[in-house]
């Protein structure tokens, strides 16, 4: 079979160790993550040991649409791992990914896919040093499934914990929040909106080096994905101990996130980010992160959006509204969106 | 905003006054669960709490929707190999043993549809697929729904059919107002069910209940004003079912909306959680529908519905008992693990006070 | 379950009975077989589940707010 009949959609075949997989990773994967590492083509990739503290995460992206505007699933694969290394004060060394493809998955999607990732990876030079790729059948999966696993080093600056929160904090965001989930929402086309709601996907280890190398009051950090901003600010609240109140009026959200969020009945802060982060930060340094946040592409709208507070110990949220009432927000129940990232 | 918060101070000194002549509390009802969640949302419940409470009433369609009714729908999910288009909120209710979202996970087909019409082009995508829309909803959503089956029927779509589960708002504040042990000073009336059925016909409610009784939107500007227009009444002792939503809601309502209702369904009488039967409070597919109507079209055996023990959803709903005095409340019933409709649905007023309140 | 949002009309198909209409810097397609005033590109309807269920009346809104205005002025009481 010449690559024009088994060109067009991804076979069984390609998952089996044999002359497919070699032809896919030879002409889909190497040229884009093409690196050192991953040219040896070895059962695995072999690297020097670092001193000091290390960090490793992983995560599975099983986002449904794969192309979304402003990213796809491989763009969200790369951003959200490395956005977990970020806000644990971790420098990205290295990443693996691994595949799980659907037996007729289109070959262009995929590639599609992977040069997106390839384009993400060089933006922060960051090497794809070992991979795999199975296939399953036919309505065993949903298209495509991509995991990443990140490998790091603590920066010596970072200093990051529950246990650095104090009453009096600061709590700031990076930008406009409810992007991304709205993003997936309005791809899908049961909804009929004619408006490009753009996904904030992004890398954000560049700008989180900056901070944490310039100011030492930055005490923790929390990427805003699954659960949104509220679901987020709960966990750190109950695990710090102390009570976080927001001001609806400083939280900054477009427009237009707004407006459709108000048509469907959803609330912005339970929708989920893939480029927006939270940190705690001492009072004395908040306004020089923003200063140094505004300065930053990934940065123009943050802002300080509420203090930590002493409370009864039991970790409340509170949102002080516009009208000057206040409500308590709790956890995220049952997903108003399903497989967003 | 600036406009809201010197209404708000107008508000609280009224009401000062008022209760001051009345010697205790002023207890409303905004019967519509928009209203519910709005005021919530505001954080204004926790503003007025000294003077006035603001009780959530039978307003939002998911939770007056009773368990039997549930039960059938989680039942067609399960014995029809259908897809069960349905507004978001419907899929998490539990039934007596099993809900959409667990069905759904053993395999049944469930679609989330921000309107009807959406769920008619899916079905012209898909004719090999038999779409289910559970009609729930109020006069505000009933002609939508009418509309999708005349879409059906002027495009012969085959694989199209309704659960006609709406109901009419004027027929349950009867039951509310007969209610001897009901105490509500003054009705916040839903501003969208109104612009559909006008004002005139909810007149009952000063005329004969001598209770008075205001019209609202749906913004804060709008709240404020019509519990503003209530506490007025209470001072001047002038009763009347007053039209705050002006901009939207007239005299007699929408004339088209209500021939379409009038002509695709007919008024039965309906059973509705916490209150058990009311007379013509339901809208039933007419006969010359009957095609459309999958109570028609799929047989599905039910069995005994119940509640679980403790849950007073229905008390809820009846303006008898706020969400934090049930004994499930905060306990075993939360958003996460919900016992009754009240906190599956984001309208509910227990979801709106565990929520968005300071209980 | 009765939210409604308002939007402006910024293209109109009459005879289809159609509708986009601009809220809060979003388009969206729409039905307006339930609209029982006629209107035009420029008017405001109020919209639910898809339809538009009424035309909303801007002098009215206007008048509202004037009064209002009034009500919560502190000298006026």
């Amino acid at each position: 079979m010449n690559s024009k009949e088994t060109g067009d959609v991804i076979l069984l075949a390609h998952g089996d160790g044999g002359l497919l997989t070699h032809q896919l990773i030879e002409k889909y994967f190497l040229p884009q993550f093409k690196n050192r590492f991953l040219e040896t083509l070895t059962d695995s990739a072999t690297f020097p040991s670092k001193s000091g503290k290390m960090a490793i995460t992983t995560d599975s992206f099983v986002v449904d649409p794969i192309f979304f505007p402003g990213g796809d699933i491989g763009k969200l694969a790369v951003c959200g791992t490395v956005n977990d290394l970020a806000v644990s004060g971790a420098k990205p060394l290295y990443l693996t990914a691994s595949f799980i493809i659907e037996e007729g998955f289109p070959l262009s999607d995929l590639k599609k896919i992977v040069i997106s990732m390839a384009k993400t990876c060089r933006e922060i030079n960051l090497p794809i040093i070992a991979g795999d790729t199975k296939v399953v059948g036919k309505g065993q999966a949903d298209k495509i499934y991509i995991t990443t696993t990140g490998v790091g080093y603590i920066l010596d600056e970072a200093r990051l914990g529950y246990n650095r929160i104090k009453p009096g904090d600061s709590v700031i965001v990076n930008g406009t929040i409810g992007n991304h989930g709205l993003s997936i929402l309005v791809e899908r086309e049961s909804f009929r909106f004619d408006t490009a709601i753009i996904s904030d996907c992004a890398p954000l280890n560049g700008i989180i080096q900056k901070l944490l190398k310039r100011f030492e009051g930055i005490k923790f950090m929390r990427d805003l994905t699954r659960g949104g901003l509220a679901t987020n600010a709960k966990e750190i609240a109950v695990a710090a101990g102390f009570d976080i109140w927001l001001d609806e009026t400083d939280i900054p959200i477009k427009k237009e996130v707004k407006g459709i969020t108000e048509m469907l009945g959803l609330d912005p802060l339970y929708l989920a980010n893939e480029g927006t982060f939270l940190t705690v930060v001492s009072n004395k340094d908040a306004e020089g992160v923003i200063q140094l946040l505004k300065k930053h592409p990934l940065g123009k709208d943050s802002a300080i959006i509420g203090r930590v507070s002493k409370g009864k110990g039991d970790g409340d949220v509170f949102l002080k509204t516009q009208l000057g009432g206040s409500r308590r927000l709790s956890m995220l129940t049952g997903a108003p969106l399903p497989r967003i990232c | 905003m600036e406009l809201d918060k010197k209404l708000l101070k107008k508000v609280i000194e009224l009401s000062k006054r008022v209760t001051e002549k009345k010697g205790r509390k002023i207890y409303l009802m905004e019967v519509c669960g928009t209203h519910t969640t709005a005021i919530s949302k505001s954080g204004l419940r926790s503003l007025i709490s000294d003077t006035i409470e603001l009780r959530s009433g039978p307003g939002c369609p998911v939770c007056v929707t009773d368990q039997s009714h549930v039960d059938k729908i989680i039942a067609l999910a399960r014995q029809h190999p259908v897809v069960i288009a349905t507004f978001g909120d419907m899929v998490r209710v539990p039934g007596t043993h099993s809900s959409l979202e667990r069905e759904r996970a053993r395999g049944a087909q469930v679609e989330i549809f921000y309107s009807p019409h959406e769920a008619i082009l899916f079905a012209k995508k898909n004719p090999r697929k038999e779409i289910v829309f559970l009609g729930i909803g109020f006069e505000t959503t009933a002609p939508a729904i009418a509309m999708s089956i005349a879409d059906a029927h002027n495009q012969g779509i085959k694989n199209y059919s309704v659960v006609a589960l709406h109901k009419s708002v004027p027929p349950v504040m009867r039951a509310l107002l007969d209610d001897e042990d009901l105490h509500v000073d003054g009705f916040m009336l839903p501003g969208h069910v109104c612009t559909i059925t006008g004002r005139k016909i909810f007149d009952f409610i000063s005329s004969e209940y001598s209770i008075p009784a205001v019209i609202a939107g749906f913004e804060t500007t709008d709240i404020l004003q019509a519990i503003y227009l209530l506490l007025e009444q209470f001072f001047s002792g002038r009763v009347q079912t007053i039209n705050a939503y002006t901009r939207l809601v007239h005299e007699e309502g929408n004339g088209k909306a209500k021939k379409i209702i009038n002509e695709f369904f007919e008024t039965v009488d309906t059973a509705w959680r916490g209150f058990g039967f009311i007379p013509d409070s339901g809208f039933c597919l007419k006969p010359d529908y009957a095609y459309y109507n999958a109570e028609k079209r799929f047989s599905v055996e039910v069995g005994e519905s119940s509640m679980p023990e403790g849950c007073s959803c229905g008390d809820v709903l009846r303006g008898k008992m706020k969400p934090f005095h049930c004994p499930l409340f905060g306990k075993t019933c939360t958003p996460a693990n919900p016992v009754g409709p009240c906190m599956v649905s984001s309208e509910g007023a227990c979801a709106a006070y565990y929520n968005y309140s300071d209980w | 379950m009765c939210l409604g949002i308002p939007g402006k009309v910024i293209e109109l198909n009459k005879n289809e009975q159609w509708a986009i209409i601009e809220s809060f810097g979003v388009r969206n397609k729409i039905l307006t077989m339930l609209v029982d005033e006629d209107f035009d590109i420029g008017d405001y309807l109020m919209v639910h589940a898809g339809y538009a269920i009424g035309k909303i009346d801007i002098e009215q809104a206007q008048q509202t707010l004037q009064i209002l205005k009034k009500i919560s002025e502190p000298e006026q009481e």
